[in-house]
């Protein structure tokens, strides 16, 4: 199928690029081992506070840790694309028969790929501190950061085919990100928040995509929360993919 | 076969000061295997037309048929049948010559080895033949510039679009280039549609001319058809002194095809259509009034005369305002 190939063609194309960056690579790498090697130490104490969710601090933590990388790892990948249109590359690309939707799905498998490998590598240092995770649990955490990154890379790339400008794009990303992350729980368990901020916090379909992570890392695969996490980021994903392909379609028809 | 066929193409666009008309409602055709040149100044639409022509930009009113397909109905068969060299450049500074030609080639639907064959090819052609590898942030603007045409070319289009491909190429790399451009129609037939500043690439290149100015055609034919409809060619004939002229000029004035004569001190210059096969006509006829003519010099206008007679702009001037407001501080 011509969308499969043309989405092979740009994803080995755009994982080539990356590759060549060096410091990029570093960044990508090291970024997720800073967050934990900073901030774990403030965890052991947390778990003695009332209304701390079950489990040790770092089965709370990390995955929350990981969804936030699911967040913000490929949410800023729309500057990429911008950058491409001002090359003339996506304009050069788009004079072609390619298909629309093969364009843009090799470069959200790209981030995504890129994101798998950065959350599979912070899992595993974290059980080198002392994570103490159920492998199934660890693969679906993965495997809903996976689902993020499709989603907020998909939407980051219609913003950017939007936009198309830099100066636009990072106040959007900006008003956007916060709140979302705020309202997430990712820091700190949405548990420990007031009756209101807590009701706020549930409209956010991150808050229910970061309590399945801690399901899942608890090992609690039986429980609502698990499957409402999964719902929510496979809509998300649907979603921005939905969203990203009407927009490609439409700027670039 | 017409390979273009526009009718009333039109674009207009909103910006923040109003509505600029870029295209206004232009009506051509462009045979298979012609290679044509657009000729206009900054500004005139030459860009904004050809984007529509190559499925880039919706046209906001009028048609148009590429390579036998509907411009509006489908768009993926144009694409399949064209190839576009856009002005401003089209590869990413962090990619390798040969990795963007591949890709461009897969794209294309072609294999990778089938890309990798042609992309050598195609350096070995353009003057890139040892860059394979090189990145393009390490290439020069004209090495670049022979990239961007590469990458136009890599399909082995039917029809192919260079908007200015010449821009920023040494003279040698000029001539190789019209050599190529020449090459592809003549060997595979390819037809080509090209915008230029050059009038001496018009003039040398293309088998047919349409001058654009804001957005509108003001005149199309043969780089020798436009010459001779616009202003004609110029002989003068030296005979010995002014009282001779007098006589001459008296002698030219109520020929056939003769426009206009004028007295430059002992000479007459005569405006005909054709001053090659006139001039030896004019010569005999004043002989045979037996004036003797010393000497015989015909001068045809060239392009840009054209130019400035058909939009009252010289396109040297339109040039030199253009680069001339790209520059900050004193000139
Ligand atoms: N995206 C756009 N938005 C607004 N105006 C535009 C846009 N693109 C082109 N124009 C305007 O349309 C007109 C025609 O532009 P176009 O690029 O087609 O000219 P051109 O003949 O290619 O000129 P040049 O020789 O400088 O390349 C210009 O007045 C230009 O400012
Ligand atoms: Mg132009």
């Amino acid at each position: 199928m011509s969308v499969l190939r043309d989405a092979g063609t740009i994803f080995r194309y755009q994982l080539r690029l990356l590759i060549r960056e060096p410091v990029w690579f570093v960044i990508a790498l090291v970024q997720p081992l800073l967050y934990l090697a900073l901030f774990a130490p403030l965890l052991d104490r947390i778990t003695d506070t009332p209304g701390f969710p079950e489990g040790d601090a770092w089965s709370v933590f990390v995955p929350g840790l990981l969804i936030q990388l699911g967040m913000f790892g490929s949410m800023f990948v729309g500057f990429g694309l911008i950058a491409e249109v001002r090359y003339g590359v996506v304009e050069r690309m788009r004079v072609t028969p390619a298909s629309r939707l093969g364009l843009l799905l090799g470069r959200v498998l790209r981030d995504t790929l890129v994101l798998l490998v950065q959350a599979a590598l912070l899992t595993a240092v974290a059980v080198a501190f002392g994570l103490r995770v159920p492998l199934v649990g660890a693969l679906i955490t993965v495997a809903i950061v996976g689902l993020l990154g499709v989603a907020l890379s998909s939407l980051s790339y219609a913003a950017g085919m939007w936009l198309k400008s830099e100066d636009a794009l990072a106040p959007l990303l900006n008003m956007v990100a916060v709140p979302a992350m705020l309202l997430s729980g990712i820091l700190l368990p949405m548990s420990l928040a007031p009756r209101w901020l807590y009701r706020l916090s549930r409209a956010n379909p991150f808050s229910h995509v970061v309590d399945g992570a801690r399901a899942a890392f608890r090992g609690d695969y039986g429980t609502t929360s698990l499957l409402a996490g999964l719902i929510s980021a496979t809509l998300l994903a649907i979603v921005g993919l939905a969203v990203a392909t009407r927009t490609f379609q439409r700027e670039t028809a | 076969m017409s390979m273009i066929e526009a009718r009333g193409l039109t674009r207009h666009f909103k910006t923040r000061t109003g509505l600029v008309e870029a295209v206004r409602g232009v009506d051509f055709h462009v045979a298979d295997g012609e290679l044509v040149g657009f000729l206009g100044p900054n500004g005139a639409g030459k860009t904004t037309t050809q984007r529509m022509l190559a499925t880039l930009l919706a046209p906001t009113a009028g048609e148009a048929t590429v390579a036998g397909r509907d411009l509006r109905r489908d768009p993926t068969g144009v694409r399949r049948a064209i190839g576009y060299v856009a002005q401003g450049g089209a590869t990413n500074p962090s990619a390798a010559v040969d990795e963007e030609l591949v890709v461009q080639a897969r794209l294309y639907g072609l294999s990778a080895d089938e890309g990798r064959r042609r992309a050598r090819a195609l350096r070995d052609h353009l003057d890139l033949a040892d860059l394979g590898e090189r990145l393009i942030k390490q290439l020069s603007g004209g090495q670049r510039r022979r990239l961007d045409i590469a990458l136009g070319m890599i399909h082995e289009p039917r029809l192919i679009f260079l908007d200015e491909p010449s821009t920023g190429l040494d003279p040698h790399s000029r001539a190789n280039l019209w050599g190529h451009i020449r090459g592809l129609r003549d060997r595979a037939g390819t037809t080509i549609f090209l915008t230029t500043h050059y009038l001496d690439e018009a003039d040398a290149l293309c088998d047919r001319i349409l001058i654009i100015d804001h957005g509108q055609i003001v005149a199309a034919g043969t780089p020798a058809e436009l010459k001779r409809r616009i202003s004609g060619d110029l002989v003068t004939l030296e005979v010995g002194d002014a009282a001779a002229a007098e006589r001459a000029r008296a002698l030219l004035a109520d020929r056939d095809g003769v426009r206009d004569v004028t007295i430059h001190d002992a000479a007459v210059r005569v405006t005909v259509e054709q001053g090659d096969a006139a001039a030896l006509v004019l010569m005999r006829a004043l002989d045979d009034a037996g004036l003797a003519v010393a000497s015989l010099r015909v001068a045809h206008p060239t392009l840009d005369d054209v130019f400035l007679t058909l939009t009252g702009r010289s396109l040297r001037d339109a040039e030199a305002d253009a680069s001339g407001a790209s520059h900050v501080g004193p000139a």
